[in-house]
């Protein structure tokens, strides 16, 4: 492809099969405390 | 939702999110156009050649076939205008707690101007926890876990320094049981840094996962608002201190400050503190009731997005500051099952004030008609109104762009603004989805 390139993949579906499992950090614990986002959380997999 | 791909350009780069499947797009600038068209007609797919009334307008740019044909591949491989159901997902019902925001003092021996915990007080009686309610918070959260493994536990307060002997045996006392329980702690420090010393340090550094250190930025702009109870600044005590951290540790810290109405070129704060050696970096915009003098007003966010902007130009241009807020995982990243739960207030995280008493997150503590029971019986009820699918019960949450990588918002935040958990913090939304675009621009810039 010239026009596109993909730097993130359709995770979501396959997270629906995969995900669940509850072991990462919980968001507001890491730095923040006041706005937290879930995007930049890691999975512990 | 109006549409099912969001458009924007960062970095003089092109990007395109598609909303239903999280893949995210790096994009010409005639891919850009022929999407921004194929939008604003109100179209949610593709077909195999360009509309006619689109072609019109597009004719004589270069490579447009090209540009549509590879649109239109990824459009059949379910990574363009793709269905968005990941929303209707059901929620596993059963969410053991994880997490432990433990209230160390409800007291602080700072007066910062903008404390969301009326200066540490939570607005009840000053004091600290005892080491009796320490333990049986740690025994509640062994308890209350279920199955999972990784536990955390963050001492918080006011300042939780002022009971240091208090944190100290109940790490002890956590390390002993885990070995017994199959659990593994995970322990972090949020700290204004007065009382840092060698000890504390050292204990810091072999026992915390992560120490989270309050400071604003540039001298004049921290001591403004983080003044002693005699009124004094506290960037001279505290900055030599946090070196000390910093440059001990192996462990992750971060540098955490706030930025309020009266400092909106926080990037002076974000470089200065990189200036003074600290790499992991970490600047919020401030959380205050409606009419507070410093709060963020509609008015400010232009001013925000041009800072956020310039940000992302600086960053994009050196690799020794992490800054939080600009952190995105595009590989892997969280499940979809977190990305519609959120921060999980209410149900796997909670917070123990030094009464003992259980709040959904260190943001209701005190807020008597969201307790939710006493570490000191075991009482527990958890929060159904907050552990439930964000996205579908947020107003406004399910046609956003960013409801993936957002969770929904702060529920906390949503109540101090509007007055209802469920409503959306416009102003908190708009600055979160400007710090997405940056954070994938960043990324990209990296790939
Ligand atoms: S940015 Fe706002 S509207 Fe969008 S998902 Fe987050 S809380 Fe909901
Ligand atoms: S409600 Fe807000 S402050 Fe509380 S844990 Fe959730 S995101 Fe964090």
């Amino acid at each position: 492809m010239t026009h596109i390139k993909t730097i993130a993949k359709p995770i979501l579906k396959q997270t629906a099969h995969t995900g669940g499992c509850g072991e990462c950090q919980t968001s507001c614990q890491s730095a923040c405390k006041t706005s937290c986002t879930v995007g930049n959380q890691v999975c512990e997999k | 939702m109006k549409s099912k791909v969001h458009l924007f350009t960062q970095l003089n780069k092109h990007f395109a999110l598609d909303v239903g499947s999280g893949a995210i797009h790096l994009v010409t600038p005639p891919a850009f156009r022929l999407l921004s068209l194929i939008i604003a007609a109100g179209e949610t797919s593709l077909s195999q050649t360009i509309p006619p009334r689109i072609l019109q307008e597009v004719i004589t740019i270069n490579g447009i076939h090209e540009a549509w044909n590879e649109l239109y591949a990824l459009y059949n491989e379910g990574m363009l205008f793709s269905p968005d159901n990941s929303e209707n997902l059901e929620l596993p019902t059963k969410t053991p707690l994880k997490a432990l925001c433990v209230h160390i003092a409800h007291d602080c021996n700072l007066r910062c101007g903008y404390c969301f915990a009326d200066t540490g007080s939570f607005s009840s009686e000053r004091g600290c926890m005892d080491i009796h309610t320490a333990k049986k918070a740690v025994d509640f959260l062994i308890e209350r876990s279920g199955n999972r493994r990784n536990l955390e536990i963050d001492f918080f307060g006011g300042e939780p320094l002022l009971a240091f002997d208090v944190i100290k045996q109940a790490v002890e006392y956590a390390r002993k049981l885990e070995k017994i329980h199959n659990k593994q702690f995970r322990f972090t420090l949020t700290t204004n840094g007065l009382l840092l010393n060698d000890d504390v340090i050292s204990h810091i550094n072999s026992e915390m996962k992560n120490v989270v250190l309050s400071l604003d930025g540039r001298n004049e702009v921290n001591d403004t608002h983080r003044t002693t109870i005699g009124g004094k600044g506290s960037y001279d005590v505290i900055v030599p201190k946090f070196q000390k951290v910093a440059s001990t540790r192996k462990g992750d810290y971060f540098i955490r400050g706030t930025f309020t109405s009266k400092n909106l070129d926080f990037t002076e704060d974000i470089l200065h503190i990189a200036d003074l050696g600290f790499n992991n970096i970490s600047i919020e915009p401030v959380v205050l009731e409606k009419g507070h003098d410093l709060e963020i007003r509609e008015e400010h966010l232009p001013e925000i997005f041009a800072e956020y902007d310039r940000l992302t130009e600086i960053l994009a241009a050196r690799d020794d500051i992490n800054f939080f807020h600009f952190n995105i995982d595009l590989e892997g990243g969280p499940c979809v099952y977190k990305r519609l739960r959120g921060c999980g207030a209410g149900g796997e995280y909670a917070a123990v004030t030094p009464s003992g008493s259980l709040y959904p997150c260190h943001q209701f503590a005190g807020r008597a008609e969201y307790k939710m029971g006493s570490v000191l019986d075991g009482s527990f009820t958890p929060n159904t109104e907050l552990t439930v699918n964000h996205i579908k019960i947020r107003k406004g949450c399910s046609d956003c762009w960013a409801k993936y990588f957002c969770g929904g918002g702060c529920a906390a935040a949503n109540l101090n603004i509007n007055e209802d958990i469920n409503i959306p913090y416009h102003i908190g939304c708009e600055m979160q989805k400007m710090r997405i675009e940056c954070a994938i621009a960043l990324k990209a810039s990296t790939i």
